[in-house]
């Protein structure tokens, strides 16, 4: 059985995370109606925030949704009580990997890591580096060769990084964030 | 007219002929782009996904540099950047706690804070504007006659409306089909207009992008058009490459692309062989074969 944490304890650390005022949810499922991932998610959205609501901590922070979710904003621009769904889902991304949280779709965090590796050391995305980053991470090493060839000789993939020139602010934005490191 | 211009990395590589699709058309109406100097990668998608602080920093130090380097509206044709940078700017705007620990922040790491005096601005906001389009439909040489295209929005340039959204119904924008239109295209009605493509899981989770990228290839492909047209790299390069294998392939133009190849301008051949997706077909014969000619000029 899934730990129940009291309602107002998990829902509260969810809205200061998230900036979300998730309890004002009555569910009228605007959201999972026009949510264009529905058909990868193992919980709809509107089941998500009433997790939340409910304080159902271990299957909001094990669900695939949270991952899955492309943040295309259509839940946010609908919702009738100005709930951000994707940022809830950021912050339940957040929380379940510094719980130490089972991620349920690895590659999706895995492929967020290689990005900001990526933007930290040069302070603009290499996307040949992200790539090879996420690669040694999930070994995927074949996923994708014929395109990224034929990326690679339409002078879409660089070999070098571009790098700007106040990485240290880069550097300091990032030691600030309290993002997660690999 | 000049704007500071934040190309974002996908201009730099993965969507260069965007870039240069961008900036010829600029030059040739007129827009002067002057680069904003030293920028630095907004974040998306990866950003906000990890830290709620680099949701707004990463973007709020371009903003800060577009404010001290001044060199007008910053202009972005990355419909994921110009999303992030308008959030950033609409949460300064708001002056609560969380905004005003963001500025101490950059305070500390910058030596300056954000004012709030940067528009942001989107390539189609631009080329809506009415001096531009006069300016457009004033410089067509070469009609895009019998194309018939599909302008494809995507999310993030209309959602959520009350932050970035110039388009008068979010939910059905237009103002690509009214540049098409003047470029002598024909936009299809549709209603895969503002439909996800499934943005940054392209690589973590390909199969789900290619289910979203069908249904919204087979939509157009339904409403008669033979051609997608975006303004966002991350979509262009979705529906390049993410197209079921086996079933015809469309082709996906940036609508700077389109709007050069109607302008007449130089170049073309150079963006136009970086896609994955060969456009050539669906250009022969558009306009009195717009592509031949542009070879026989040795552009």
């Amino acid at each position: 059985m899934a730990a129940i944490e009291p309602v107002v304890e998990f829902g509260r650390r969810v809205e200061t995370h998230s900036g979300q005022p998730v309890n004002r949810c009555y569910q009228c499922r605007k959201c999972s109606g026009g949510c264009p991932l529905t058909f990868a998610m193992d919980i709809l959205p509107h089941q998500l925030i009433r997790l939340v609501q409910l304080g159902l901590s271990e299957k909001a922070l094990q669900s695939k949704t949270i991952w899955v979710c492309a943040a295309c904003r259509t839940c946010v621009s609908r919702c009738p009580n100005g709930i951000d769904t994707a940022a809830v889902a950021d912050a339940l991304k957040q929380m379940a990997v510094e719980s130490g949280t089972a991620v349920a779709e690895n590659k999706v965090y895995a492929f967020h890591q290689s990005f900001l590796q990526s933007v930290r050391s040069n302070g603009r995305l290499h996307e040949l580096g992200m790539i090879a980053g996420y690669k040694l991470k999930t070994k995927t090493y074949t996923q994708d060769l014929a395109m990224g060839l034929g990326m690679f000789r339409r002078g879409k993939l660089k070999l070098m990084a571009e790098k700007i020139s106040r990485r240290d602010e880069i550097r300091q934005i990032f030691a600030r964030s309290g993002e997660v490191k690999a | 007219m000049r704007y500071s211009y934040y190309p974002g990395c996908s201009l730099h590589s993965t969507a260069s002929e965007y870039d240069l699709s961008t900036r010829a058309v600029m030059e040739a109406l007129g827009v002067e782009l002057v680069e904003l100097s030293d920028w630095n990668c907004c974040g998306a998608s990866s950003g906000h996904a990890s830290s709620h602080f680099l949701t707004y920093a990463l973007p709020l130090r371009n903003l800060i540099l577009a404010e001290k380097q001044a060199a007008g509206d910053l202009l972005v044709p990355c419909a994921a950047c110009y999303n992030l940078l308008k959030t950033a700017d609409y949460k300064m705007a708001s002056r609560d706690g969380e905004a005003e620990s963001l500025n101490s922040e950059m305070q500390t790491i910058m030596g300056r804070r954000y004012e709030g005096r940067v528009q942001v601005r989107h390539v189609l906001e631009v080329l809506a504007l009415p001096e531009i389009r006069r300016k457009i439909a004033a410089g067509v040489t070469r009609p895009l006659s019998g194309l018939k295209v599909a302008a494809y929005y995507g999310c993030l340039l209309s959602r959520p409306p009350q932050v970035v959204a110039f388009e008068d119904n979010p939910e059905q924008p237009t103002t690509m089909d009214a540049v098409l239109r003047l470029a002598g295209a024909e936009p299809v009605p549709w209603w895969g207009k503002t439909d996800c493509c499934g943005a940054s899981l392209a690589i973590s989770q390909p199969g789900l992008v290619e289910t979203m990228v069908g249904r919204i290839v087979s939509a157009a492909s339904y409403a008669g058009a033979t051609a997608l047209v975006t303004a966002c790299p991350l979509c262009q390069s979705n529906l390049d490459t993410r197209q079921a294998p086996g079933q015809e392939m469309m082709p996906v133009f940036f609508i700077t692309e389109l709007l050069g190849l109607a302008l007449g301008l130089a170049g073309s051949d150079k963006w136009l062989r970086r896609h994955m997706c060969d456009t050539q077909p669906v250009l022969a014969g558009v306009g009195g074969s717009l592509t031949a000619a542009h070879g026989k000029a040795g552009m």
